[in-house]
């Protein structure tokens, strides 16, 4: 087959099959993909590990097995270290009999297969499974202009963003074999002029947006183009804080997952913005404007679909994407607060905490893990997106803050506030 | 009777009848249950799709704009190839996003047996006039003829 692309000499014998067939077939996938959205090269990966979507021992996700184990067979494994997004079930997240039953005698009979067979294709280490690889306790953080086969939407969205590297909103499969032959197509947000926005968006609330409704808003406005983001800044103290990449995380996470938004630029804020300005944007960008009536007709066109409305809620999951350190010992102070002030001992709703295993195991060493066991919240490294995806727990009234897991799944949206009343005795 | 000319994504005949999403496709969404539980007419599982929940895609001619969702999309494009469950073919009304893409060519390239024609960039047109139930007919060179 011709290519348009222009291939290095060592990218031409790959393809040819110099180095075995399993390895031409991964290039060819990679070229493909490329020339699809005009990529004019193949160029190299450089940041220090990879990110893959697939975590999950899923029984129906046989033939990528089997695809692995073929890759696995003939030595044609990653050039770098992954971490994984987060694993499907974890004992310590409440499951009945029937749920734990669809959980490992149907649904993810293959997890520990697929783990061995991440470790032969390699995976970081045994604790390497979060969504937030770029956390500093989990050591994937990419360096500004780094180029990343990575995908996973939320991750992707914020190393883009947050930390300035470059990667596309790549599949999973396509993650792996970037990092199998070393190199990704040159196209889309890996260029500069793909990293130019095609919306102005124009904050103008009056007080703090909620992070995962502002983030569905403009996601479902842009779809796919990148926004530059005015106002936002003053919201964010104009500094790029803990607190601040901790609102970024979920504004980011809800604009790729209501959307399909893969870079966005906040004015004052995010790398690019701070370093190029307004002439990141288009000549002929349009705007969006936001302001409080904005986001509550965003907020009250969320469907609800459980089936009784009016449902006692079973379970709340906090940390879609996982947590961060800081926002671990923000809301758990912050129920602590609230109990005492409600004058009860426990949470209302049983309530789960998520955050990547490196994160908690920081966490457990701080006095505000404590308050957490005494509240009774549980702290997981589950993904509650996989957790819930089955007509099983899809049918449990599930309460969430995070505008992702409500997209994917049955789970019922509230506002942070909301979400703190709801599991703190204060809803009325 | 029209026609339409995209751009050809995976190459391949097909003739089936159209199926249409007029929103984005949710790969994930539309498909996890269908590969989860054995159902090999592959029965639209997305909630929050109007026009294709609970209907069977397998077989049929997928007519939608794009895909959107997990990025896990494309692999498990894959899969529904794999296991023989997929559409007869897909038609996008846009370019074709990263994840369809990716679906498409990791079939395309690593399965033998599986045919599954993917056509993109059909225009607004295309999914303005095409309706459940229309006989779609996939030429060589991109053309699409629905009836």
């Amino acid at each position: 087959m011709d290519y348009k692309m222009k291939l290095s000499a060592e990218q031409q014998n790959i393809l040819a099959g110099q180095k075995g067939d399993t390895l031409a077939k991964v290039m060819e996938t990679m070229v493909r993909y490329g020339e699809l959205f005009g990529a004019d090269s193949m160029i190299k990966i450089t940041s220090d590990y990879n990110h893959l979507v697939t975590s999950f021992g899923l029984k129906a996700l046989k033939p990528i097995y089997e695809l692995m184990d073929r890759l696995i067979s003939c030595d044609a494994v990653s050039t770098q270290k992954f971490s994984c997004d987060p694993r499907p079930v974890d004992p310590n997240v409440p499951a009945n009999f029937l749920e734990k039953f669809v959980f490992n005698k149907f649904m993810y009979t293959k997890q520990t297969d697929y783990e061995k067979q991440l470790e032969k294709l390699g995976l970081l280490n045994k604790d390497a499974f979060t969504c937030t690889c770029y956390m500093d306790e989990v050591g994937n953080t990419p360096k500004k202009g780094d180029i990343l086969s990575w995908s996973e939407s939320s991750a992707v969205v914020y190393a883009n963003s947050v930390l300035g590297a470059r990667c596309n909103r790549n599949s999973g499969i396509i993650d792996l074999m970037g990092s199998v032959v070393g190199y990704v197509p040159n196209f889309g947000l890996l260029t500069d002029q793909g990293r130019k926005a095609k919306w102005i968006v124009e904050v103008k609330t009056t007080k703090k947006p909620e992070a995962q409704l502002l983030g569905s808003a403009i996601g479902m406005k842009v779809m796919e183009d990148v926004p530059y983001i005015v106002g936002l800044d003053k919201w964010l103290d104009n500094k790029l804080d803990d607190n601040a990449k901790g609102y970024l995380k979920d504004f980011g996470a809800a604009t790729a997952s209501n959307g399909a938004v893969g870079l966005y630029h906040v004015e004052g804020i995010t790398p690019e913005a701070v370093e190029l300005g307004k002439s990141l944007i288009e000549e002929d960008a349009k705007t969006y404007v936001i302001d409080d009536a904005e986001l509550q007709r965003v907020y009250d066109n969320y469907p609800i679909i459980w089936k009784k409305k009016e449902a006692k809620p079973k379970i709340c999951f906090i940390g879609c994407p996982h947590l961060s350190l800081a926002q671990l010992v923000s809301w758990t102070k912050r129920v602590d607060q609230a109990l005492t002030k409600n004058q009860l001992d426990k949470v209302t709703v049983p309530t789960v905490f998520t955050a990547a295993p490196a994160v908690a195991k920081k966490f457990k060493t701080m006095e505000e893990y404590q308050i957490l066991q005494k509240r009774g919240i549980i702290l997981s490294y589950i993904c509650p997106l996989m957790y819930m995806n089955n007509p099983i727990c899809g049918k449990v009234p599930t309460i969430t803050c995070s505008n992702k897991l409500r997209t994917y799944t049955t789970a019922r949206y509230y506002t942070e506030s909301e979400i703190l009343d709801q599991i703190t005795g204060g809803a009325k | 009777m029209k026609e339409f000319k995209g751009r050809v994504v995976a190459e391949g005949t097909a003739s089936a009848s159209a199926l249409v999403s007029h929103n984005g496709l949710n790969t994930l969404a539309s498909f996890q249950a269908a590969l989860q539980f054995g159902d090999k007419k592959a029965t639209c599982g997305d909630q929050n799709n109007p026009d294709l929940y609970k209907k069977e895609m397998a077989g049929k001619a997928l007519c939608l704009p794009r895909t959107i969702g997990s990025t896990t999309g494309g692999l498990v494009l894959y899969c529904a190839c794999s296991m023989n469950r997929q559409p007869a073919c897909m038609l996008f009304s846009e370019p074709i996003d990263s994840l369809a893409a990716a679906g498409a060519v990791l079939a395309d390239v690593w399965l033998k047996d599986s045919q599954m024609p993917v056509i993109d960039s059909l225009g607004d047109e295309f999914l303005d006039y095409v309706k459940d139930g229309m006989t779609i007919t996939v030429k060589e060179n991109g053309v699409v003829v629905v009836d």
